[in-house]
């Protein structure tokens, strides 16, 4: 047992924080993707990747990490869209097992490429250098850069939430994502908000990837492990469900955080264990099929 | 193009690449199979070994070859795995009839070649660290083991840290074989050096995140922090490490430094990071050898070789030496050989094998991180060497022999 | 339901399930380029086999299947190489045991979810195995892996027969394997395996026919468990190891793979998914040492837009799956 000082107990939960936070941008394209079109994205961590990639790539053009930091994401999103024209439409009708092999297969293909193009050795993705010291918290010292990352994942959110609130065309996905077949009896196109959707959430996983990039390295596999995670997130929060996304996101973050931190040895079992303990109590996850809405 | 076509066309090619290949006599080429993680995390390493392997081959070849034969090396990726190490053993033994086996990166398949290899009457040399393979029960007298073990570093480079680097020390060690290894080595070396663990923090491997034991380690103010953290988590570890200052208030040190990752990482990643080698190519500055062997990496590839590549190396010109001593490829003919004549030295300095274990003994060199490199590769400098000693692995008793 | 070029052998082959199997990987070792890949498709061809079992029958995905497949190969290798057992027949029966509770006690709890969420408990499952056997060191190796499973003899009716070459114990291996057909064969015929197919159609249908569903899946379950154990056991006598990685994710995304490849829901495309996808791994690695998973990769892409029934399912036209 460590020594539980208060600080390094507050220190740990940031850490979680930031954790959940990247899983969160995660599982929430991975929900939308499923809950709306019941599409198991397998590729998603690989889109992590290309994020941190395409960041990396940005930021030596540019010489800007904020412009790094809005291309990416973008890059990413419109690559994803292609993704879907080319080779998950035609998937559609045919049950949910077909998607879930392509993505697989897709997975390995673009990890293998970027090998190939970019070379099998690692890059390094720095922090801007207003982010790279640490903030003195009074209590503890914390890494701005992680502050930084909270901060990014909670203004998304709620850009997220306005969008879903606010806008007509948030409105038609919460509806569609609850009834599609109603939704397409009043007249409205879903196919063009799968599309829509489907973007943004591959653009989440971008800028996951991008946020992640300076705290661990950009390597092809970076996404593999991350994806794990993120699927038990999404299946913890209930599928399809953005509330359980972010929920069981954060909670998902901070049962890592603190296991590492109190029983190391548990930390790989853990999240199985809390996802297993959660679907066998809950059917269908904490927030089951609620859709997009409460 | 159709269904159907693609079908039959495919059906076709996979009909063709599985015919089997004609054999071939014993005097054709003197064929060494070589089984390495090409894809994978660490495809960066071993890329190193194949360029050391292929550069021994030439030097073979332009020799005249092994016996009068050419020498071929043969490349298979093992993928990090086992199941997939031991299959492609398989192919290289039954389909390509191979002579000889040397490789293997990480310690879990390099066990699994060896199972196939001891099962088939092949000599295998294997490149892997591990503590395990030249003991009791997965050694073989056919089994040679040419790279460092944990043991070894640990104690080398553990006295040499205990002596240079300071008395306190922390441990962050990755929880499994390797890192475990590593942490019950340093941990026995530092003691029996008149120094002190203050504490050892294990973590998951393939999860580095450490912020939450960051405070707590600089708390305690250590003078030395070991990071036994394997690949990209020792860059993720760096960064996090650099991120919260603790450079600044205590020595860090590996076991071992890569050149590779020094590249990946950068060279403010590991500024002042002190870690052991079995090579480093600015060894060319004072050793004869070691210079024609950089200079032939310079020339072949555009880059130096680095330890991996040094094993990878030795380990075909071992073979090589083994075979044209005993004047045969016949495994036990050509270890009794090795065992006869245990000395060499092809591009650093004496080694030798230990007859009771098969295991090669050679110098240690510990290394620091240059602030800013020097040039394109130079990310180290040399702080120290640890001569070859058997003192510094177990004794053969110790590792189930006699 | 198209008939495809194939249909007529197919119909034949699924009526003589064990003799082609027999004829056919009596054969394989003298078509591919060596004994060992026949060997290696045979026994990852079975794996797939008990994974079909329940996801093209039954109708349920698993993502832990590894779990069987590791628990076989553990309960086999561990008495050989632990404790010291010499008879082949002892270890293939604790093996077979092993990952037949371990289905039982997986299928308990997991069969009380569908869809995703069933799929993604039987991944939690495996993964605790997993954490298990990495951390039981002392008893399975840890992630070294289990070594030091010696190279027996067959005991049969007082002969020692020697497996030492590779097609000997080809030989041994096809004969388990073609036992396990003959029983999945007894069982698909039967009335239980009528039940399967009707809850597979029409679950609730079948509830309401009186059929308790959840014991006939929870028995499907455990016999496709013990037929991965089976070919779990076979491994770790092929290998002389038992990798830690047999009870990973990777490894039950691999089975998944293959079956899909060979066309779910068919006796035959099991097999003919793990040939396909262990020659192109085995050939393409020699060709393209760096970069073949690219080539793989894209190769599952084009079978899934294109041949979504597996090869064997279109090239047969049908199948019962799904």
């Amino acid at each position: 047992m460590p020594d539980i000082t208060l600080s390094a107990l507050a220190a740990q939960i940031f850490t979680g924080l930031v954790l959940g936070g990247i899983l969160v941008l995660l599982a929430i394209g991975l929900s939308l993707i499923f809950g709306l079109m019941t599409v198991v994205n397998f590729a998603h961590g690989s889109f992590f990747m290309l994020g941190a990639y395409a960041g990396f790539f940005v930021l030596a053009y540019t010489k800007s990490f904020w412009a790094a930091l809005l291309v990416a994401p973008l890059v990413v999103g419109v690559f994803g869209l292609v993704v879907e024209r080319l080779l998950i439409r035609p998937l559609y009708g045919r049950g949910p097992d077909d998607p879930l092999l392509l993505t697989f297969g897709l997975s390995l293909v673009l990890i293998e490429a970027v090998k190939l193009l970019v070379g099998k050795v690692g890059l390094t993705l720095d922090p801007p250098a207003p982010l790279a010291g640490a903030v003195d918290l009074g209590f503890m010292k914390f890494p701005a850069y992680r502050i930084f990352v909270l901060a990014v994942t909670a203004v998304v959110l709620l850009g997220l939430w306005l969008f879903l609130e606010k806008t007509n065309v948030g409105l038609v996905v919460r509806a569609g994502s609850r009834d599609a077949l109603m939704v397409r009896a009043l007249g409205i196109d879903l196919g063009r908000v799968w599309f829509l959707v489907f973007g943004l959430g591959i653009a989440m996983a971008g800028l996951a990837g991008i946020l992640a990039g300076p705290l661990r390295g950009v390597y092809a596999e970076m996404g593999v492990e991350i994806i794990i995670e993120a699927f038990v997130v999404v299946v913890v929060g209930g599928m399809g469900s953005l509330p359980g996304a972010i929920v069981a996101g954060l909670l998902i973050g901070q049962v890592i955080s603190l296991t590492t931190f109190f029983a190391p040895k548990l930390a790989e079992i853990v999240v199985f264990v809390v996802m297993a303990v959660v679907l066998l109590t809950r059917p269908s996850g904490l927030f089951g099929e609620a859709g997009l809405a409460e | 193009m159709d269904r159907r076509t693609f079908l039959h066309s495919t059906t076709a090619a996979v009909a063709i690449l599985g015919f089997p290949s004609v054999l071939r006599a014993q005097s054709g080429p003197l064929r060494i199979g070589f089984p390495l993680p090409l894809t994978g995390p660490f495809a960066a390493i071993a890329a190193d070994q194949r360029r050391g392997a292929e550069l021994a081959m030439d030097e073979l070849n332009a020799q005249g070859g092994v016996l009068g034969r050419k020498v071929e090396v043969l490349f298979r990726d093992d993928e990090l795995k086992p199941a997939t190490g031991a299959q492609r053993t398989k192919e290289l033994i039954e389909n390509q009839n191979v002579d000889f086996v040397v490789g293997g990166l990480a310690a879990h398949v390099q066990m699994a070649i060896n199972e196939q290899t001891k099962k088939s009457g092949k000599l295998f040399v294997s490149i892997s660290q591990s503590d395990e393979i030249s003991a009791k029960p997965d050694t073989s007298p056919i089994t040679f083991h040419e790279a460092l073990n944990p043991t070894i570093t640990g104690r080398a480079v553990g006295s040499w840290g205990v002596q240079n680097l300071g008395k306190k020390w922390w441990i962050v060690y990755a929880d499994y074989a390797w890192g475990k290894q590593n942490n019950a080595v340093f941990t026995d070396v530092v003691k029996k050096g008149g120094g002190t663990i203050l504490g050892s923090t294990p973590y998951p491997l393939g999860k580095p995140e450490f912020s939450a034991h960051i405070p707590k380690i600089q708390a305690a103010k250590p003078e030395v922090l070991l990071a036994v953290t394997p690949g990209a988590d020792g860059v993720a570890f760096m960064k996090q490490a650099i991120s919260f200052g603790m450079k600044k208030e205590m020595k860090v040190l590996v076991p071992l430094h890569f050149l590779f990752l020094a590249k990946e990482g950068g060279a403010e990643l590991f500024a002042d990071v002190y870690g052991g080698t079995n090579f480093y190519w600015e060894l060319a500055d004072t050793l004869p050898q070691a210079k024609k062997f950089v200079d032939a990496s310079m020339k072949k590839f555009g880059a130096p070789p680095d330890g991996y590549a040094g094993y990878g190396y030795n380990g075909i010109l071992e073979v090589a030496r083994g075979a044209t001593l005993a004047k045969s490829t016949d495994a036990e003919k050509v270890a009794d050989a090795l065992r006869k004549n245990p000395v060499y030295d092809h591009y650093k300095g004496k080694q030798f094998w230990r007859a009771c274990d098969n295991k090669s003994f050679q110098d240690l060199y510990l290394v620091k991180g240059r602030a800013q490199a020097k040039g394109e590769w130079g990310y180290f400098e040399i702080t120290g060497k640890v001569p070859a000693d058997e003192k510094l692995d177990r004794t053969c008793a110790e590792k189930g022999h006699a | 339901m198209t008939r495809g070029p194939l249909a007529p052998v197919a119909a034949w082959i699924a009526a003589h399930p064990v003799v082609s199997i027999v004829a056919f990987f009596a054969v394989l070792p003298f078509v591919v380029p060596y004994t060992s890949l026949a060997t290696q498709i045979l026994v990852y061809g079975l794996f797939a086999l008990g994974f079909n079992l329940l996801f093209g029958y039954a109708g349920l995905l698993s993502f832990g299947h590894a779990a069987f497949w590791g628990l076989g190969a553990y309960g086999a290798g561990i008495v050989l190489a632990k404790l010291g057992w010499t008879s082949l027949w002892g270890a293939l029966a604790v093996g077979m045991l092993a990952a037949g509770l371990g289905g039982a006690f997986v299928g308990f709890f997991a069969l009380r979810r569908r869809g995703i969420y069933f799929a993604m408990l039987t991944l939690a499952f495996a993964q605790l195995f997993y954490f298990i056997a990495f951390h039981l060191a002392d008893l399975t190796g840890g992630d070294d892996g289990l070594r030091g499973i010696p190279q027996l003899p067959l005991g049969l009716f007082g002969w020692s027969i020697p497996l030492k070459t590779p097609l000997a114990f080809h030989y041994f291996a096809l004969a388990w394997a073609a036992l396990a057909v003959a029983g999945l064969q007894r069982v698909l015929r039967s009335p239980f395996g009528a039940v399967l197919a009707a809850i597979r159609e029409n679950r609730d249908r079948a509830s309401a026919c009186g059929y308790d569903v959840r014991r006939a899946r929870l028995l499907a379950f455990v016999f496709s468990a013990v037929i991965t154990g089976l070919a779990g056991s076979l491994d770790a006598l092929r290998l002389n190891v038992v990798p830690v990685e047999a009870l990973f994710w990777s490894t039950s995304g691999q089975v998944v793979i293959m079956t899909l490849l060979g066309g779910a829901g068919t006796f035959f495309g099991p097999f003919v998914g793990a040939a396909t996808f262990l020659v192109l791994a085995d050939r393409l690695s020699l060709v393209m040492t760096d970069s073949w998973p690219i080539v793989i990769g894209s190769i599952f892409m084009a079978f899934v837009l294109f041949l979504p029934k597996g090869i064997w399912g279109t090239l047969t036209g049908g199948f019962h799956g799904r």
